[in-house]
């Protein structure tokens, strides 16, 4: 396997609504950012690829425009996943594989904004049984907690877990909501759709974020410090949510043993658990005990831009990587209702 | 569906055919850019931008220039007048249709700009219209004006010598 790292990583401060910037303009700046902090010059880069779903603006082909803010002339080498920004970047690694070209520039964005989200979501249901009948997301958040707790959890569990990942969304200025929330603030709160608390869903997010790959020698002359992926691999499970235990995610523990991440002690973990339960059933999928912060950016809980909320767990995992926070990282990012689909990557720090 | 008689439909076939409706709302930004230009229109300005890097004039702006990939705030108002590098004479009809057929939609490359965008041809006859001719912007009345090309009623021809076609090749 050829050596890949993350060298470079930008995201936009996630905004309830970002009214006045259309996606271009949300997505420019970081991707300049990404491919000025990362010292490949922007006509170097070798592969350009994005994550983002035509389905939250309601604009057939949106990630055409979208390249707008990468400057494609003259003719770039491109493509784009209707997925998380997570699984561009999984791409980008496999075509850094190949050994012709040396960097990638990836990015995702997603305004949850222009729609009713928690609708908009529902038409990735099967077409047959499931979507017709609109099941909002958050009303499968919540059959999923439920199949949770119901495994022998309680909501005690669920109110540590909050309020710890906002301690962490406070001190992070990307994040949505920095807000902390004690145990008992949150318990003593109602429920939205029950079992969950408004604390318990993430918000509706506008952002963007975009990284790039360096592979081999080529990315030991970006920087001294650098962000190896060591191992990377996803799985899926059956789209039909009823012959699946949702109390469980086989699919993260199967991607996390095939990329290594259930053999090491990793000093972080960044998992992409839009809802609070998801966070705890993730963790429990890749054997994450105590000795291990989970989340340090405050996750998907408190900053959820759809399609680039994946994307956006590799890139803090592997910014506190760079910076020299942590040495070895887990990211994690999901696809799909009820964690249908995820990806797991190993992140070691060295030159 | 709804048509076949009850007495055709075999419990016991199986389904081959369901339908379900889908309709979702959207709220569209138009973005900064976008934006300034739309309320321009409604002044009668046509605002676009001119990239930093190669110097190109977008209107309507973007915000950035596709080909260099940086934001362009550089803003430039040009002339409401330009020159048609394309058309297309409407002869089909169609439901929804406001204006009479034949009528003739063309590409107006503004005075000053590096890009072209569509709008309607009239006070001109559908044969009469040709690459390279120049036109004038006819402004909807004051009360009529919307952030929108809308607040241009059409482009007329202004009646002077054609642009010769090395003028606006690289625009076709
Ligand atoms: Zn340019």
């Amino acid at each position: 396997m050829r050596e890949v790292a993350v060298v470079s990583f930008a995201q936009s401060k996630s905004v309830r609504r970002a009214d006045d910037q259309n996606e271009v303009e949300m997505l420019m700046p970081v991707v300049s950012q990404a491919i000025a902090n990362s010292g490949v010059p922007r006509k170097e880069i070798g592969f350009t690829i994005s994550g983002s779903c035509d389905y939250l603006g309601g604009v057939p082909f949106a990630f055409v425009s979208g390249l707008d803010a990468v400057g494609a002339w003259p003719p770039i080498t491109e493509s784009h996943v209707e997925m998380d920004g997570a699984w561009a970047l999984y791409e980008a690694w496999v075509r850094l594989q190949h050994g012709d070209i040396d960097s990638a520039l990836v990015y995702s964005f997603g305004k949850s904004s222009l729609g009713d989200i928690s609708q908009v979501l529902s038409q990735q249901l099967d077409p047959y049984y499931l979507a017709p009948l609109w099941p909002d997301s958050v009303s499968l958040g919540a059959i999923q907690t439920r199949s949770w707790l119901d495994s022998g959890h309680s909501e005690k569990e669920l109110a540590q877990l909050v309020s710890r990942n906002r301690q962490f969304a406070s001190t992070n200025e990307h994040s949505q909501i920095t807000k902390l929330i004690d145990p008992e603030t949150y318990l003593a709160k109602p429920y939205i759709i029950e079992p969950l608390r408004i604390d318990d869903c993430p918000p509706v997010s506008d952002g963007a974020c975009a990284l790039v790959l360096v592979a081999g020698d080529r990315a030991k002359a970006c920087s001294t410090r650098l962000a190896w992926i060591k191992g990377i691999d996803h799985r899926s499970e059956p789209h039909s949510l009823g012959v699946r235990d949702l109390s469980i995610s086989v699919s993260t523990k199967q991607a996390g043993k095939n990329c290594g991440a259930l053999d090491i002690r990793a000093d972080i973990c960044e998992l992409h658990a839009p809802f609070s339960a998801q966070q705890a059933i993730l963790e429990e999928a890749l054997g994450i005990d105590e000795s291990v912060i989970v989340n340090p950016s405050g996750g998907a809980l408190c900053a959820n831009p759809v399609m680039a909320a994946g994307l956006i767990r590799i890139g803090e995992a592997a910014s506190r990587i760079i910076n020299g926070e942590a040495n070895c990282a887990i990211a994690h990012a999901t696809a799909g209702p009820c964690l249908q689909q995820n990806l797991v990557c190993v992140l070691e720090g060295g030159n | 569906m709804a048509d076949v008689e009850q007495s055709e439909i075999d419990p016991n076939a199986p389904v081959t055919k369901i339908s379900t409706p889908i309709e979702l709302k959207y709220h569209f930004t138009a973005g900064r850019a976008a934006s300034r230009f739309m309320r321009g229109l409604m002044k009668k300005k046509i605002l676009g931008q001119r990239c930093p890097s190669c110097l190109k004039v977008y209107v309507p702006p973007r915000g950035s220039c596709a080909s260099c990939g940086v934001p362009t705030e550089e803003e430039v108002e040009l002339p409401p007048k330009g020159i048609v590098t394309t058309y297309c004479i409407v002869n089909v009809p169609f439901y929804g249709q406001k204006i009479k057929i034949p009528y003739v939609t063309g590409t107006i490359l503004i005075d000053g700009a590096d890009i072209g965008f569509m709008h309607l041809l009239q006070e001109v006859e559908a044969e009469e219209v040709r690459m390279g001719m120049r036109v004038e912007a006819v402004w909807q009345d004051d009360s009529e004006m919307v952030p929108g090309l809308e607040s241009i009623k059409y482009f007329r021809p202004t009646g002077e010598e054609d642009a010769p076609f090395e003028e606006y090749k690289e625009y076709v």
